[in-house]
């Protein structure tokens, strides 16, 4: 499966890196970025992408596609 | 309620040592000790409605804000530092940015040095409770005696509303059930710490139309479990903070509200009314956000100062740069920017001065922006196109922009993404002035997040 990507909404708030089962997350000069090797999105670890499930901004996490893993106004509750 | 002047001659002749000096747990400390908190705690594993941590505005005093995240080493820098600069500091605090228990490592590899190096210094600790019952044994062992969390309704319906999702055993959880796991551990992480002899201290947050009801009985029944203090605190929320409380428009409460709510707060615990809500990286007396005298740079760290006090100078020119696709809004990444609108601001006044083009932006990358796709040359072309403007102001900017930008003198700004351009100018002018009349070299004032 491909490897999720990390956009510029990211706020750099460490949350993701610490609980990445695969240390995918690699933090240059507060830039975040998943590195595509390494990312499993978590299949054989949990349900769903780790990083995603504790991201909390809106669109900062993306699949291969280009789509949100977390859609506008599904995390903060505020209208999109 | 409880005194802690007869404390010693009462059952726990400890508690007067541990809240002598300490400022949140005594008032009468509040006046002569001062704290510091070290935001060593970037990660957080849950949302409340009252937080937003997307922003870095150093015009803001509330916790969860921050100016920049210290490593351990860089903390016990920080803490040296401190020490011979506030004769009177005696209280180290984790307070954030995030929640200290997501990010255990961080703050007890913090702890270690600290306690062997500066073993006169009180360790405090504030969480939200949700990793606090397996934390606890850490939390002793690394000699931390005074801990707070917050804790804002015994009622997992009202839970709801003060929490938009909790991140639990590999899920994110909302509504009812992330409110009652989040109840649940607190009440036993706190059952833990009172076993352990630990002193506690709970927050209330204090949201008018919300939780009003619930206070009074979670002073109640803190009390009778045998906590130190209870701070019934005020909800601070604006639109401009883009909370959720924020933008849907729940204020907080007016002092007769606040002070209704904590008179029907008869329990033991004592009530903490001299709060004065600090940010996660404050130092100083309570209340006091103006240590100018405290400017340090930890080893290969960035630099971080406490907010310089706030002065009326005469109003002069600034000339910013702002990264905006329309002139509206702030909404453009410094990196992505094809050109940057130019404002002179005097006083209120703002007079735009029209755009310069760039004519290759600095950042080529996607939405990925990796450090790979970036150019030192078109860096060095665009900082020359604005090498005149005091201060740029965008929606994001890396890193490494950020300190080329304050190498030559000119102040990054991302604190105010997708604010008004207008509003952005005036806040952003307003702090430049007070820098400049203040003499701050203009990296001490810059926090990167």
């Amino acid at each position: 499966m491909l490897a999720l990507v990390i956009t510029v909404e990211c706020i750099a708030c460490w949350a993701c890196e610490p609980i990445c089962p695969n240390g995918a997350i690699r933090v240059k000069n507060e830039i975040f970025r998943i590195d595509k090797n390494s990312c499993t999105r978590c299949e054989g670890h949990a349900e769903l992408p780790q990083c995603v499930e504790i991201c909390p901004v809106e669109g900062a996490i993306i699949d291969a596609e280009g789509r949100a893993m977390n859609p506008p106004g599904t995390l903060t509750g505020l209208p999109a | 309620m409880r005194d802690v002047q007869e404390s010693g001659c009462g059952s726990n002749p400890s508690v007067h040592a541990l809240v002598a000096d300490h400022p949140c747990y005594s008032e009468g400390a509040s006046h002569r000790y001062a704290r510091m908190h070290l935001a060593v705690a970037p990660a957080c594993n849950m949302q409340c409605r009252y937080c937003n941590r997307k922003f870095d505005c150093s015009n803001e005093s509330r916790p969860g804000v921050v100016s920049g995240v210290l490593l351990p080493d860089q903390a016990v820098e920080r803490t040296r530092e401190a020490m011979r600069r506030l004769e009177n500091l005696r209280v180290i605090g984790f307070a954030g940015p995030g929640d200290p228990l997501a990010n255990p490592e961080r703050v007890f590899a913090t702890c270690r040095p600290l306690r062997q190096q500066f073993p006169e210094l009180h360790l405090c600790l504030s969480t939200n409770g949700l990793h606090l019952p397996e934390a606890v044994e850490a939390i002793v062992a690394h000699g931390i005696h005074h801990v707070t969390i917050t804790l804002n309704t015994l009622d997992p319906v009202v839970g709801e509303a003060i929490y938009s999702w909790i991140f639990w055993q590999k899920k994110r959880r909302r509504g009812v059930e992330a409110a009652r796991i989040l109840l649940d551990q607190q009440l036993i992480g706190l059952s833990a710490l009172l076993a352990r002899g630990v002193l506690v201290k709970i927050n209330t947050v204090l949201i008018p139309g919300i939780n009003d009801s619930q206070v009074p009985e979670i002073n109640r029944l803190v009390s009778e479990a045998g906590v130190f203090s209870h701070n019934v605190m005020p909800l601070i929320s604006a639109p401009e903070h883009g909370t959720y409380y924020g933008v849907m428009g729940i204020s907080g409460p007016t002092e007769a509200q606040l002070q209704q709510v904590r008179d029907r707060c008869s329990g033991a615990a004592r009530l903490m009314t001299h709060c004065r809500q600090c940010r996660a990286d404050a130092a100083g007396m309570l209340g006091e956000d103006r240590q100018a005298e405290l400017k340090i740079n930890a080893s290969g760290g960035r630099v971080i100062a406490i907010q310089p006090a706030r002065r009326e100078p005469a109003p002069e020119p600034v000339l910013l740069a702002v990264a905006s696709s329309t002139g509206e809004l702030v909404d453009i990444h410094f990196g992505h920017a094809g050109s940057f609108r130019i404002y002179r601001v005097i006083g209120e006044t703002i007079e735009a001065l029209g755009e310069r083009e760039v004519v290759d932006p600095y950042c080529h990358g996607d939405d990925r922006c990796v450090e790979e796709s970036h150019s030192a040359a078109s860096l060095n072309r665009l900082l020359n196109r604005l090498h005149d403007c005091h201060g740029v102001i965008c929606s994001r900017i890396g890193y490494t922009p950020w300190q080329a930008l304050l190498a030559r003198g000119i102040e990054p700004v991302n604190s105010h993404a997708h604010w008004p351009v207008r509003e952005a100018l005036r806040q952003t002018a307003r702090k430049l002035r007070q820098q400049r009349a203040q003499n701050i070299p203009m990296a001490a004032v810059a926090g990167m997040k």
